[in-house]
C-alpha cells in the first residue's frame, strides 16, 4: 500500500485536506483501538502507515496522539515501531499525553526480548520532555547492566539523551562513571564505541562549568585509553573507527618510539576502501608526526597514492571530499605534488567545485619543470564552453606567469589569448597582463605591442577596463595613440557606469599628461571638468585633488601622481598563515571544504571536544570582531563561578588555595582566604565599584610619581579589571603600535608543561587571574598565546603580553607591551607569578 | 553527530524525514532544497555536496534522482557522513532490490526502521546489512524493475548481453523469490572507467583506468570465498615517474597505481599469489578499487577534422575507429562537440548503409550529439557535418570548436587487462554448486579528444 502521493508540500498544518483526513483517521483510529478481531493489527498497520506518511510530509498529526497511545497495546513489532516513531516526534510538544506512553514504554523495557527492550528504551529516552526524566533513570540504569549488547549499546546513547534533556539527573545518577566503566570493559565494540561517543559529548557539555568535567574529558585522551581503544581498532565498525581515530589524533605521545608504534599499528587503514577511515588515518599521521620533519614528508609521499585511489574511483560527492583534502596538503608543499600534477588536469563533465579545486591545485604545482605542460593544459580550458572555468584558467595562467622566474613562454601564451577575441578571455587577460607589467617592467615593450591593438570598445568589464586603462596611462610614451584612445574613452565619461574605471581613467590621463602634455593638454582639461562634476565622491575629490595640484605646481603634481615606480615583488596572499594552519589542524572537517576555519561556520555550544583557542586567526582577521568579544564573556563568567566555588572548596580544604587568588593580589597576600572569596564576588558583580579604590594608584600613575621608588621598595599594587574587554582588531592595533616593555623568559613546571596537553586549561587558568587569552595556537611542542589584562582604575590601561611556550625545554619568553609602561614590571611579575601556579592545581 | 536526515524527490518532496537530535529547525528540507535549486543562479553552477547556510551544515549524495541529505551543526568529517549516506542508500537498496523513488515511495515504513537502527541520537550505528536483517520486520514491496531507471555501475549488465539474468542484480536480500526458493548465486563485477585524452594530433596525453571489483552475493550462510587476480599483478611503481610509459610498454603484467580493499578481505595470502579471502557480508559491496596510469590500447580512436568551405561555412568529419576484437561489441555510444556560438545551422551526412545513427544539433548549446548504438570492434564509423555561420569566422575555427568528448559502454571488455582466474566457493556439500557469475565491462570516464 502506496502512502498517498501529495502533489503539493503542505507546510501548514491548517491545510484542509489534510485536516479532513487527519480527522477521519482519528476516528478509524478510535474503532480499532478496543478491537481484538482477526485482522485487527493488519488495518492498524494500514492507518498507521498513513500517520506516518502524513508526518513525513509536514502534516501536523499531533492532534491524533491519544488514539496512536491507545492503539499501541500490541505485540506487532512493526506496529510497536511505528508509535515509538510517532510519539518520538511529537511528545516533546505534547508533554501531558507523553505521560500516556511512560507505561507502555517501561513495560516494553522490561520485556522478555531484548530488542523490544532496546526499541523501548530508545524510544524512552527520545521523548525529550523535562518532567518525564525521573522515568528515565531506572530503565537506563538497567539498561547499562543489561546482559545484551544491543540493550548496553542503546543505554549508552540514551544516557546522551537524558543528558541533553536535563543534565542534573544525568550526572547524579553517575551515569558517566558507569559509561566510563563499560567502555573499558565491555566486550562488544559498538557498545565500547557508543560509551566513548557519549563520555565525548557529555564532558564537552560539562566542561565549560566544572573542573572535573574537563578533567575528565582530557583523562579520555591518557596514553592507557587511547592504546585500549587502538588495540581494538579492528573490532570497530568502519563508522566508530573514524570517532575513534579522531581521538587518536589529540594524543600526544611522549616518545617517537610510540608514534613509530601507533603508526605502524594503523598503516593498514591507509588501504581501506572507506575514505572516512583513510582520512582519519592520515590526521593521525600528519598530527604525530608534525614536529618531526622527515617523517612528516614522507607521511606525505605515503598518503599521496591511497588518496588519488580514494579520488578517482569515489561518486562525485566523495571525490570532492577526498580532493579538498589532498587540495589542502598540496598548497601545504606543493614540491612534494609537482611530478603528480597530470592527475590534477580537469576532466571532461566533472563539476565546476571540482575544477576549481584542481585549477588551484596547478597553479601551486607549477615549477620549472612542468610549467610547459601545465600551461599548455591550462590554454585548452582557456577555450572551453564552460566560461566560468575558462576565466579561472586563465587567471590560473597569470598566478603562474607571477610565481616563475621564467615567464618568457608565458607571456607568448597570454598574449596569444588576446587574439582569440573572446570577450570574457580578452577582459581576464587584461587584467592579467596588468599585473604581470607592474612585477615584470621589462616585459612591457612586448605587451604593450599587443594591448595597444586592443579596441576599448570591446572590453566592456570594469576591471578588465581599468586595467586596459591603467596601462594606457603608464605606458603612454611607449603607445602612439595612448593620448587619443584615452581622450576618447574620456569623450564618453558619462556613459561610464563604473566608478573605478572613471577614477583610474583620471590617474591615466594625467599620467599621460606629464609625458605627453601637448597631445592630452585637451583630453586632461574634459577629464578634470567631467570629473569635478561627477556625482561620485569619490571621482570628484580626486579630480580637485588633481587640480589644486597642478595649480599649485605641476612638477610637484608629477612628483606626487607619477613618481618612479618598483616592481612588485610578490602579491599579497589572501588568506594568513595562521588560517592556514588553523584549517590544516582541523583536518577531516568540514573546515577544509569550506577553506575556512570552524569558528568561522559554527555555533560556540556547538564546536567539537577538545577544540580549544576559538579566537585565533581573529587577530589577522577580525571578521567576527563582534561575536568574539561576547563569547569571551560567557567564558568569563563561567570562570568565575568557577573559580569562586573552588576557592570555597579550598578553604574548607585549607589546601593550596593561592592558585586561585590572583585577582586580588594587592600586595597583601596574606588576606585570609574568605576574605578573597568576597572580593572576587564583588569584583565581578559590581565592576563600578571598583573605581574609587584603584583610584588613587590611577592618579598616581597619571601624575607618575614615586612609581619607580615604590618599585624598589614594594611592588605598587596593582589590579586588574576581572572582565576587560578588548576586540582582537584593537589587540592588534596596540600590538602594533605600543612599543616593547619588557621581554623576559623563564621555566615552567613540569607539571605546568604537562597540563598544557590541554592549552584551554592554560587559558582558564590565566583567566582565573583576570588574564585574558585573545588568541593562541600553535603545535607541541610550541605554543603561542596573546594575552591581555587592564587595570582596574580609571585609566583602565591594558596590558598585553605575546608568549611563547615550548613544552620540550619547558620555557617561556614574554614580550610585554602596556599603554602605561611605567606598571608593566609589576604586570609582569604577577603574570609570571600566575603562570608558574599553572598546573599545580591539576 | 548528525542532526537530521532525510531523503528528497527530485522536486523536492520529503519522501523520508527523520529529526535525530532536534537542533536544526523542521524547515530545513525546503532550505535546503531551495539552495540547491538555485545554486549561484543564472551561472547554472551545480551545488557542492556540502554547503553551510545559518551554521547549519548540509550535506547530500545523489543516488538514482534521489537526494540524500544530512544536516549538522557540528565540525564533523565530510567524508564520513558522505560515506555513510552512500552507505544508506546501498542498504535501502539491498532490501528493496531497487532503489528509485517509487520503490521509497511503498517502502517508507521500511526504510524508517532501517534508520532507527543506522543512527541513534546521530551517532552512525550499525550498516551490516545482515546485522540489520534481524531489527527489520517489514516485508519490502518490490516494485517491478522492468522500465525504471537503474541504478549503480552494475545496472548496464541489464542493458547488453543475453546470457546475464537481468533482473538478477535487482533482487532483494530478504524477500524471497516469486517461485520460493532462493537461488543459490554470486555476481563479481569488474568494472573500469576509462580516461583518455588525446592531443590535436592523436597522441595520449594522459590516460587513466579506475577499476572497481563489485560482488553481491546471495550465498546462505555466507561462505568464504577465494578470488584469484593475475598472478603477475604488481602493485605500486617503483621510483620514477607514474607516467612513464617506457617502463610498461609491451610487457605483459597488469600493474596498478594503487588499490584499496573492503574490510571483509584478508590479505594474508595476496602478496604469495594475488588471492583475496573474503566472507562476503550480504548486499552489495566494492571487493577491491584500483587505479591504473599503466599505458593500454584504447578502445576508441577519435578524429575530428574542421575545414573551411568558404567564409561562412565549415565542413566538420568526424570519424571514430574501434580498437577492439570484433567478438566484443560497444553499446550506448554518444559523441559530442561543442561548435562556435555563431553556427546557425548544421547539416548531417551518415555513410551509407549506416544503422542505428542519431544525429542532432543542440541549438541551446550549440552542440553535435552523434548517437551509436552499437559499434562492432574493428569497425569505423564516419560523420560529416556542414556548417553554416552567421557571422564570419575568426583566426583559427579550431580554437572556437572542441573538443570532442564521447561516452560509451562495452560489455566483457576490460582495458587493464586485470582478471579474475577464479572463485572457489567454501563448499559446504558436495551437491552445493552455486551459480558464479564473472561479469566485465568498461565505461567511458572522460574520453576526450582536442582538435
Amino acid at each position: 500500500m502506496a502512502p498517498p502521493v501529495q502533489p503539493h508540500r503542505s507546510a501548514s498544518p491548517s491545510q484542509p485536506s489534510g485536516k479532513g483526513e487527519v480527522s477521519d483517521l482519528k476516528l478509524q483510529l478510535r474503532q480499532l483501538a478496543g478491537s481484538r478481531a482477526p485482522g485487527t493489527d493488519d488495518s492498524k498497520r494500514e492507518l498507521f502507515k498513513k500517520v506516518i506518511s502524513y508526518m513525513t510530509i509536514g502534516i501536523d498529526v499531533s492532534s491524533l496522539f491519544s488514539e496512536m497511545v491507545m492503539c499501541s497495546a500490541t505485540s506487532d513489532v512493526v506496529l510497536k515501531k511505528m508509535c515509538y516513531l510517532y510519539v518520538g516526534n511529537y511528545a516533546k510538544g505534547n508533554p501531558d499525553l507523553a505521560l500516556l506512553t511512560i507505561n507502555f514504554l517501561q513495560k516494553d523495557c522490561r520485556d522478555e526480548d531484548p530488542m523490544i527492550r532496546g526499541l523501548a528504551l530508545r524510544s524512552l529516552c527520545s521523548l525529550r520532555v523535562a518532567n518525564l526524566v525521573e522515568y528515565l533513570v531506572g530503565p537506563l540504569g538497567s539498561g547499562l547492566k543489561d546482559s545484551n549488547s544491543y540493550v548496553r549499546m542503546v543505554a549508552a546513547i540514551g544516557v546522551v539523551k537524558l543528558h541533553h534533556i536535563s543534565a542534573a539527573t544525568c550526572i547524579d545518577a553517575d551515569f558517566p562513571s558507569l559509561l566510563k566503566s563499560l567502555m573499558l570493559n565491555d566486550p562488544d565494540a559498538q557498545v565500547v564505541a557508543n560509551c566513548l561517543f557519549a563520555l565525548q559529548e557529555i564532558w564537552n557539555l560539562e566542561a565549560g562549568s566544572s573542573e572535573e568535567a574537563s578533567r575528565e574529558r582530557e583523562a579520555l585522551l591518557s596514553k592507557p585509553i587511547v592504546y585500549y581503544l587502538l588495540n581494538r581498532i579492528k573490532e570497530f565498525s568502519e563508522w566508530a573507527q573514524c570517532l575513534v581515530l579522531d581521538l587518536v589524533s589529540k594524543y600526544l605521545p611522549s616518545d617517537s618510539n610510540e608514534i613509530f608504534d601507533m603508526m605502524n599499528l594503523l598503516e593498514d587503514r591507509l588501504q581501506h576502501a572507506n575514505s572516512a577511515v583513510v582520512l582519519a588515518t592520515i590526521k593521525v599521521f600528519l598530527h604525530l608526526t608534525l614536529s618531526m620533519t622527515d617523517v612528516h614528508q614522507q607521511v606525505y609521499e605515503r598518503i599521496k597514492a591511497p588518496l588519488l585511489t580514494l579520488v578517482s574511483t569515489g561518486s562525485p560527492e566523495l571525490s570532492y571530499a577526498v580532493l579538498s583534502h589532498l587540495h589542502l596538503l598540496v598548497m601545504r608543499a606543493p614540491m612534494l605534488f609537482s611530478s603528480d600534477f597530470k592527475h590534477f588536469y580537469c576532466q571532461y563533465g566533472q563539476p565546476s567545485y571540482v575544477k576549481k579545486l584542481k585549477l588551484e591545485m596547478l597553479t601551486a604545482v607549477a615549477n620549472e619543470n612542468n610549467t610547459y605542460e601545465i600551461v599548455t593544459e591550462l590554454c585548452e580550458y582557456a577555450a572551453n564552453v564552460d566560461v566560468p572555468i575558462a576565466r579561472e584558467s586563465i587567471r590560473a595562467v597569470g598566478k603562474i606567469a607571477l610565481q616563475q622566474y621564467d615567464v618568457n613562454a608565458i607571456v607568448d601564451r597570454l598574449l596569444q589569448f588576446l587574439e582569440m577575441e573572446k570577450d570574457y578571455v580578452t577582459a581576464e587577460t587584461l587584467v592579467l597582463v596588468k599585473d604581470l607589467l607592474r612585477k615584470y617592467p621589462q616585459w612591457s615593450h612586448d605587451c604593450i605591442a599587443v594591448v595597444g591593438n586592443i579596441s576599448s570598445k570591446n572590453v566592456q568589464e570594469p576591471k578588465a577596463k581599468a586595467a586596459l586603462i591603467w596601462m594606457l596611462g603608464e605606458y603612454s610614451q611607449d603607445m602612439s595613440d595612448a593620448p587619443y584612445i584615452l581622450e576618447s574613452i574620456v569623450d564618453n565619461w558619462e556613459d561610464e557606469v563604473s566608478a573605478e574605471v572613471r577614477l583610474h581613467l583620471l590617474t591615466a590621463v594625467l599620467k599621460c599628461f606629464f609625458r605627453r602634455p601637448p597631445e592630452t593638454q585637451k583630453a586632461l582639461g574634459a577629464a578634470l571638468a567631467a570629473g569635478l562634476a561627477d556625482s561620485h565622491q569619490d571621482v570628484h575629490d580626486r579630480a580637485l585633488f588633481y587640480y589644486r595640484l597642478l595649480q599649485y605646481d605641476v612638477a610637484v603634481a608629477e612628483r606626487v601622481v607619477d613618481p618612479p615606480k618598483q616592481a612588485v615583488s610578490v602579491f599579497a596572499d589572501t588568506q594568513s598563515s595562521e588560517i592556514k594552519d588553523r584549517i590544516f589542524d582541523e583536518f577531516n572537517s568540514l573546515s577544509v571544504l569550506y577553506q575556512k576555519p570552524s569558528y568561522m561556520f559554527t555555533d560556540k555550544e556547538h564546536r567539537g571536544p577538545f577544540e580549544f583557542s576559538e579566537e585565533l586567526g581573529n587577530l589577522s582577521l577580525g571578521a567576527e570582531s563582534e561575536e568574539i568579544p561576547a563569547q569571551r564573556y560567557d567564558a568569563n563568567d563561567n570562570d568565575l563561578l568557577l573559580s569562586t566555588s573552588e576557592k570555597e572548596e579550598n578553604r574548607v580544604l585549607s589546601t593550596n588555595g593561592s592558585a586561585y587568588s590572583a585577582p586580588d593580589y594587592d600586595g597583601s597576600l596574606s588576606l585570609a582566604p574568605a576574605q578573597s572569596v568576597s572580593e572576587t564576588t564583588t569584583s565581578t558583580q559590581i565592576l563600578p565599584t571598583y573605581a574609587p579604590q584603584g583610584a588613587s594608584s590611577g592618579i598616581d600613575d597619571l601624575l607618575g610619581l614615586g612609581l619607580p621608588a615604590s618599585a624598589s621598595s614594594a611592588p605598587p599594587p596593582l589590579k586588574l579589571n576581572a572582565k576587560p574587554a578588548l576586540d582582537p582588531p584593537t589587540f592588534q592595533r596596540k600590538w602594533g603600535q605600543l612599543p616593547l616593555s619588557l621581554s623576559q623568559e623563564c621555566s615552567i613546571s613540569p607539571r605546568g608543561v604537562a597540563a598544557l596537553t590541554t592549552p584551554q586549561a592554560l587559558l582558564r587558568h590565566m583567566q582565573g587571574h583576570s588574564i585574558q587569552c585573545i588568541a593562541s595556537g600553535g603545535q607541541s611542542p610550541n605554543f603561542k598565546f596573546f594575552f591581555f589584562a587592564q587595570k582596574a582604575d580609571q585609566s583602565a590601561s591594558f596590558f598585553l603580553v605575546e608568549c611563547i611556550i615550548n613544552t620540550s625545554s619547558a620555557k617561556a619568553q614574554m614580550k610585554v607591551k602596556a599603554d602605561d609602561g611605567a606598571s608593566s614590571e609589576a604586570f609582569l611579575s604577577l603574570f609570571r607569578s600566575a603562570l608558574s601556579e599553572f598546573g599545580m592545581s591539576q | 553527530m548528525i542532526s537530521q536526515f532525510f531523503v528528497l524527490s527530485q522536486r523536492g518532496d520529503n519522501i523520508v524525514f527523520r529529526d535525530y537530535r532536534g537542533e536544526v529547525q523542521k524547515g530545513s528540507a525546503e532550505i535546503f532544497f531551495r539552495k540547491v535549486k538555485f545554486w549561484k543562479g543564472d551561472e547554472g553552477e551545480e551545488a557542492p555536496p556540502v554547503f553551510n547556510v545559518d551554521g547549519v551544515n548540509y550535506i547530500h549524495v545523489k543516488v538514482a534522482g534521489l537526494l540524500f541529505v544530512a544536516t549538522t551543526r557540528v565540525n564533523i568529517s565530510p567524508s564520513l557522513i558522505l560515506e555513510l549516506l552512500q552507505r544508506i542508500a546501498r542498504v535501502i537498496k539491498d532490501y528493496l532490490g531497487v532503489l528509485n523513488e517509487d520503490s521509497l515511495r511503498k517502502n517508507f515504513v521500511l526504510v524508517y526502521e532501517l534508520l532507527d537502527e543506522v543512527i541513534d541520537f546521530g551517532y552512525p550505528q550499525t550498516t551490516s546489512t545482515e546485522v540489520l536483517k534481524s531489527y527489520v520486520f517489514n516485508e519490502p514491496i518490490v516494485v517491478d524493475a522492468g522500465r525504471l531507471p537503474p541504478l549503480g555501475p552494475a545496472a548496464m549488465f541489464m542493458q547488453g548481453t543475453k546470457r546475464m539474468p537481468g533482473t538478477a542484480v535487482t533482487k532483494s536480500v530478504v524477500a524471497n523469490e516469486p517461485g520460493g526458493r532462493k537461488r543459490e548465486e554470486i555476481f563479481v563485477d569488474i568494472i573500469e572507467k576509462i580516461s583518455v585524452t588525446f592531443s590535436s594530433s592523436g597522441y595520449i596525453l594522459t590516460s587513466e583506468i579506475d577499476g572497481t571489483i563489485q560482488m553481491k552475493s546471495y550465498l546462505t550462510g555466507n561462505p568464504e570465498i577465494r578470488l584469484a587476480l593475475n598472478e603477475d599483478l604488481t602493485i605500486g611503481r617503483g621510483g620514477g615517474s607514474i607516467y612513464d610509459y617506457a617502463s610498461s610498454a609491451g610487457g605483459g603484467a597488469v600493474i596498478l597505481d594503487d588499490c584499496n580493499f573492503h574490510e571483509s578481505v584478508h590479505l594474508d595470502s595476496f602478496d604469495l599469489d594475488r588471492t583475496l579471502t573474503l566472507v562476503p557480508p550480504d548486499g552489495e559491496f566494492s571487493v577491491m578499487n584500483y587505479r591504473t596510469t599503466q599505458e593500454f590500447k584504447p578502445p576508441f580512436r577519435v578524429n575530428a577534422f574542421i575545414e573551411e568551405a568558404g567564409a561562412f561555412k565549415a565542413e566538420v568529419t568526424l570519424k571514430v575507429r574501434a580498437d577492439f576484437a570484433s567478438s566484443v561489441t560497444a553499446n550506448t555510444i554518444l559523441i559530442s562537440m561543442p561548435f562556435p556560438a555563431y553556427t546557425t545551422r548544421v547539416s548531417f551526412e551518415l555513410e551509407p548503409g549506416a544503422v542505428g545513427n542519431t544525429t542532432d544539433f543542440k541549438e541551446s548549446n550549440k552542440r553535435l550529439e552523434w548517437g551509436l548504438k552499437k559499434i562492432v570492434g574493428g569497425s569505423e564509423h564516419t560523420l560529416r557535418a556542414k556548417l553554416t555561420f552567421s557571422q564570419e569566422f575568426h583566426v583559427n575555427i579550431t580554437r572556437e570548436a572542441g573538443p570532442v568528448s564521447m561516452t560509451f559502454t562495452i560489455p566483457m571488455y576490460n582495458a587493464s587487462r586485470l582478471q579474475v582466474r577464479y572463485l572457489q566457493i567454501a563448499k559446504k556439500s558436495k551437491t552445493y554448486n552455486p551459480y558464479r557469475w564473472v561479469r566485465y565491462v568498461s565505461q567511458a570516464n572522460s574520453y576526450v579528444a582536442r582538435l
